[in-house]
């Protein structure tokens, strides 16, 4: 349900708005803006909308006027009956007719990120929950650049150190990040949850569907070099409960590894759960038409993934109820495969 | 007899008379309870904090609650008791208006659970004898009962004026003027003042003066919601500083575009214009023309404070290192720069100067590109960029200018600048 913060008291939407303006819709967040502020935007620019379709017609009393008439005594008064609107419910004393929408934010992007940002609104927020809980992996590109190293990881932090890369070349590094997915894939298998030695772990293993459902700490499913032409270079990862700012930690390390160092420059996320940078909305286009199309195109999704969910025992849960047991969850169909060249498994 | 009663039943949203029955009921309860007060209260002090305080609690969403606090009519004024019905006491007494509707609530429906804490009160010594008490079987005259309009008593405090506007001939017609009542309500003494004030004799006035400055039917709703105050300007004031402006050699439609954009110019003194004035003509070093020039196209420059304009001159002497003929020539044609926030105006630079390379004079040339936002400026240069054409040096080809980069809206730039399609650009948009 839609519930809009009047000035006096609560109001719900007319229906035709209500039904359009609940779901969950994803924004492209461009570098340098708060997400906070973006919500706030974005909520500005809704309500502003809402505000100007809406037309409010006002109450009307009947007031006895006095008149004055000449009679044959001099003034006469008389009332008059009169049907006058009721000024109160006139808009420059009520004020606007919606004041608050709640509009929430998914998983959060820091100031110098950019990417797939998702917002819920009204009935929307609630589904944004029972998305994380759901536990579906991101996607991000990360451009890093080898030779410095910063305070924090980034290319406008206080330098530290820089070093020579001339001896990194593509197959040293994809060695590497070999074995950070290997490192992962041993923690993805701890916070799983699941008995390691069961039937049950080989085949979720062999399906990819193996995630840990519960809080653990960021844990990287995937990671390959997407461009490489030093110093700069390009990283696809696919994780799980990161930050940003762990990400950007991620590049220096892989800069220690090869015995030299590494900042990074950008971090984009292309993909949160199931929304992408396709369906991500621009700056441009954050009004009240495009937000109810694309909250629309996006139902089916949301709700083929919230929808039902298959426990290991086999078991449909329905729809709202958070599956917890083990590590089993709704496949993420983006998700690159099988894990590939584990090491110490 | 009944008339000075009905006088004394002044209630403070004036303007209607409104009279009842039931309030010149109340009126005798009441002055019985007011005397009840003074004998057995001794204090007299001020209890508006706590007032406040206690319906703030309530008061629920709003921040700033607008308390229409009441006083109490000093009974000390007998002057007041014989006056006649069509002379309301003046302003030159000095007495606040009598507010019996809080005294009506406070008897009639609290049932004795008196709360004079709510209300200020402010009581004197009374003479009891003065105030007459005309009895309530008289007989009354057909015109007064035609008068007597009894609807329901109005609330003492309230957090807004709907529950007056009906009421109020003054507010009644303000609102139909254009003034916006709901953004007035959140400023904590507007309300107050406002229902204080009577049409006919404030307001009238003020409008009609108004009127010949220039200021136009239209603005005037959106004038009065910016600056309620200017109704309790004195007239004389008002007048005196038109005429100090006109003494400056400001033309009619000048003073009237002045005012109607900057709706509390005639709310400051003749000597704060004219020191601004004069801040303005030293510190920018323009002649008498152009100074008035760019008080014309920006008033809100004599009605801001002057310390963030000098900041922003600061700023521009020093850390953006213009020249002065070059800050005198941009202040001229965009004046917003001397308002302007001075962290987005070297966050603009910064990226105009170092990363588009464009130097000093060609800022100079365009300086409305201060009036754009960081955001576009930024998208627009790094697609331009991307597609090869970010080609800023006005001797070399394919030249793009600094006002067509900012001020064309997107299909417009996509197409014909950019030479590409605005999904292309909307696609660029999400790879940065």
């Amino acid at each position: 349900m839609v519930v809009c913060l009047q000035a006096d008291k609560m109001v719900r939407l007319k229906w035709p708005l209500f039904q359009t303006l609940r779901g969950v819709f994803a924004v492209y967040k461009p570098p340098g803006i708060h997400w906070k502020r973006l919500r706030d935007t974005v909520e500005t620019k809704l309500l502003k909308e809402l505000n100007s379709l809406e037309q409010r017609v006002p109450r009307q009393q009947i007031r006895f006027l006095p008149s004055f008439t000449e009679g044959e005594n001099g003034v006469e008064t008389s009332l008059t009956v009169a049907q006058l609107p009721v000024l109160a419910d006139h808009p420059r004393v009520k004020g606007p007719k919606f004041v608050g929408l709640k509009v929430g934010a998914g998983h959060r992007l820091d100031l110098r990120s950019s990417g797939v940002l998702v917002l819920g609104v009204g009935n929307g927020n609630q589904q944004l929950v029972h998305l994380h809980d759901r536990h579906l992996t991101k996607e991000y590109n990360i451009q890093g650049s080898f030779g410095t190293a910063t305070e924090d990881f980034s290319d406008t932090g206080r330098l530290i150190e820089r070093t020579t890369y001339d001896h990194i070349t593509l197959e040293r590094l994809e060695r590497i990040i070999a074995v950070i997915q290997g490192i992962h894939q041993r923690a993805l298998l701890t916070y799983s949850g699941i008995d390691l030695k069961s039937q049950e772990a080989y085949e979720l293993a062999s399906r990819g569907l193996l995630r840990p459902m519960h809080k653990s700490p960021p844990i990287i499913t995937a990671i390959r070099c997407v461009h490489f032409s030093p110093p700069n270079f390009t990283l696809a990862i696919q994780c799980l409960h990161e930050t940003q700012q762990y990400l950007r930690k991620v590049i220096h390390e892989i800069g220690l590894e090869l015995k030299s160092s590494a900042v990074c420059t950008h971090v984009r996320r292309t993909r949160d759960g199931i929304f992408t940078v396709e369906d991500a909305l621009v700056r441009t286009r954050w009004d009240l038409h495009s937000i109810q199309a694309a909250i629309q195109d996006s139902r089916s999704k949301v709700n083929a993934t919230l929808g039902a969910t298959v426990t290991s025992q086999g078991k449909t849960c329905p729809l709202g109820s958070k599956a917890r047991r083990g590590g089993a969850g709704v496949q993420d169909p983006h998700q690159w495969g099988r894990m590939h060249t584990v090491h110490g498994f | 007899m009944s008339m000075s009663a009905f006088c004394l039943l002044r209630i403070m949203v004036n303007g209607t008379k409104m009279s009842s029955l039931c309030h010149r009921i109340c009126y005798r309860w009441s002055s019985l309870r007011i005397t009840g007060l003074v004998f057995s209260s001794k204090q007299e002090t001020k209890v508006l904090p706590k007032a406040s305080y206690s319906l703030r609690s309530w008061s629920g969403f709003n921040t700033h609650p607008c308390l229409l606090t009441q006083k109490l009519w000093r009974l000390e004024n007998p002057n007041l008791n014989s006056s006649a019905a069509d002379s309301p006491p003046s302003k030159e007494d000095g007495t606040a208006r009598f507010t019996e509707s809080s005294i009506l609530l406070n008897t009639n429906q609290n049932l004795g659970k008196t709360e004079p804490s709510r209300l200020a009160i402010d009581v004197q010594p009374v003479a009891l004898d003065d105030a007459p008490h005309p009895s309530l079987f008289e007989e009354i005259s057909e015109e007064e009962a035609l008068r007597i309009e009894a609807s329901p008593p109005l609330p003492p405090t309230s957090f807004t004026l709907r529950d007056y506007v009906d009421q109020s001939e003054t507010l009644t017609k303000l609102v139909l003027l254009g003034m916006d009542l709901s953004k007035l309500k959140m400023r904590p003494n507007v309300a107050n003042m406002l229902l204080r004030l009577d049409f006919d004799r404030d307001i009238k006035g003020r409008l009609l003066f108004l009127k010949d400055v220039g200021v136009d039917d239209q603005l005037l709703g959106a004038f009065l919601t910016r600056n309620p105050f200017i109704l309790t300007e004195d007239i004389e004031n008002l007048q005196m500083r038109i005429q100090y402006l006109q003494s400056k050699k400001f033309s009619k439609e000048a003073i009237s575009r002045m005012v109607s954009r900057a709706p509390y110019l005639l709310n400051f003194s003749v000597e704060r214009l004219d020191n601004r004035l004069g801040f303005y003509q030293k510190e920018l070093g323009l002649n008498v023309q152009k100074t008035r020039d760019l008080v014309t196209r920006l008033p809100r420059l004599l009605t801001g404070s002057l310390e963030p304009v000098k900041e922003n001159l600061k700023v521009c002497r020093i850390e953006l290192g213009f020249r002065e003929n070059e800050i005198q020539h941009m202040v001229t044609n965009v004046p917003k720069l001397l308002l302007a926030s001075k962290k987005k105006v070297t966050r603009l630079f910064d990226y105009l100067h170092n990363t588009m390379g464009i130097p000093h004079h060609l800022i100079t040339k365009f300086p409305q590109v201060f009036n754009g936002k960081f955001l576009r400026i930024k998208d627009r240069h790094l697609f331009l960029e991307h597609l090869g054409r970010a080609q800023y040096d006005p001797t070399q080809p394919n030249y793009i200018s600094l006002d067509k980069l900012v001020a064309t809206p997107d299909d417009v730039f996509c197409v014909e600048i950019a030479k590409g399609t605005l999904l292309d650009f909307e696609a660029f948009q999400k790879t940065l």
